[in-house]
């Protein structure tokens, strides 16, 4: 069952359930984003309730999933083994929410948007590519 | 308060947990974006590439098969049922904040989904840690943005 095609339907049927998730939860929306951000206008909790049904989800499948030892299609689980809290991640997360403060735009929200692609959003995207070349060529 | 939108909301996020559960119980990955389709464009993983551009297919496909079932599935505010949000800038403002977003998340191990999702579900420190600096910063900067010098984008 690990051929290439089988992992590739695999991660396609990820990224649909990610991208469903993303639009109707209204996540392609940047005022979303913003307005959940915005504690001191009119505050929208939305993004509270996707992170929360996310996060709340993922918490009780991850044990399901890590009791049976092995994925179905891999040989192992690949989770971070990084441990310290260094400047890079902290430094980077600080550089992360400006732009999506500026933005509204996560890099997943974004990259799901591209079927009603507007210039603007191009511009984000282009930009976002080249700062993870820029990203990989620091963190060298 | 908007409790359509919030069951949406709600919905859309056992949705992104299912897709995190998924690609965890079948591939052993994190479900996140920043890692999956970033490594894809900077490094193109020998061997390691074609779930990747699937996922990508798959995350703009989801999008487009809500628009195609019509029914006023989706939730962007203030505009009942539609699905795709207008951006909140221009392309100069777009520009910066992609910059941002892309250095941000290439040297920070990641964005929303990444540390904020699967991270928080594993309960991982560094993911706490980098999910409350990027949430400080981002509503340090609508505050500005909005309140400071105030105007709205």
């Amino acid at each position: 069952m690990n051929t290439p095609a089988v992992k590739t339907a695999a991660g396609y049927i990820a990224g649909l359930l990610f991208g469903l998730g993303l639009a109707i939860s209204g996540m392609t929306d940047p005022a979303r984003g913003l307005g959940f951000l915005d504690i001191a206008g009119v505050w929208d909790p939305t993004l509270m309730f996707v992170l929360g049904a996310a996060v709340g989800t993922t918490f009780v499948g991850y044990r399901l999933v890590f009791a049976r030892g092995t994925p179905l299609f891999s040989t192992k689980f690949q989770l971070p083994t990084k441990q310290e809290l260094d400047a890079k991640l902290l430094g980077g997360a600080a550089l992360f929410g400006v732009g999506w403060g500026l933005s509204g735009y996560c890099p997943g929200p974004a990259i799901a948007s591209i079927g009603g692609l507007t210039l603007p959003l191009l511009a984000l995207l282009a930009a976002m590519v080249l700062g993870w070349f820029i990203a990989q060529r620091i963190a060298r | 308060m908007d409790w359509i939108a919030s069951l949406h909301g709600l919905v859309g996020g056992v949705l992104i947990g299912l897709s995190a559960v998924w690609l965890m119980g079948a591939l052993g990955r994190i479900a996140g974006i920043s890692g999956i389709i970033g490594g894809l464009i900077t490094q193109r993983p020998k061997g390691d590439s074609a779930w990747r551009v699937a996922f990508l297919a798959g995350l703009i496909s989801g999008p487009l098969l809500v628009m195609a079932v019509s029914g006023g599935l989706g939730n962007v505010a203030g505009v009942p049922g539609a699905v795709i949000g207008e951006p909140a800038g221009g392309v100069p403002l777009m520009l910066l904040a992609g910059l941002l977003v892309g250095v941000g998340t290439g040297l920070g191990s990641g964005c929303t989904s990444g540390p904020g999702g699967c991270g928080l579900a594993r309960l991982a420190p560094r993911s706490m840690a980098a999910t409350a600096m990027f949430l400080v910063t981002a509503m340090a900067t609508v505050y500005v943005v909005r309140h400071v010098i105030g105007g709205g984008v």
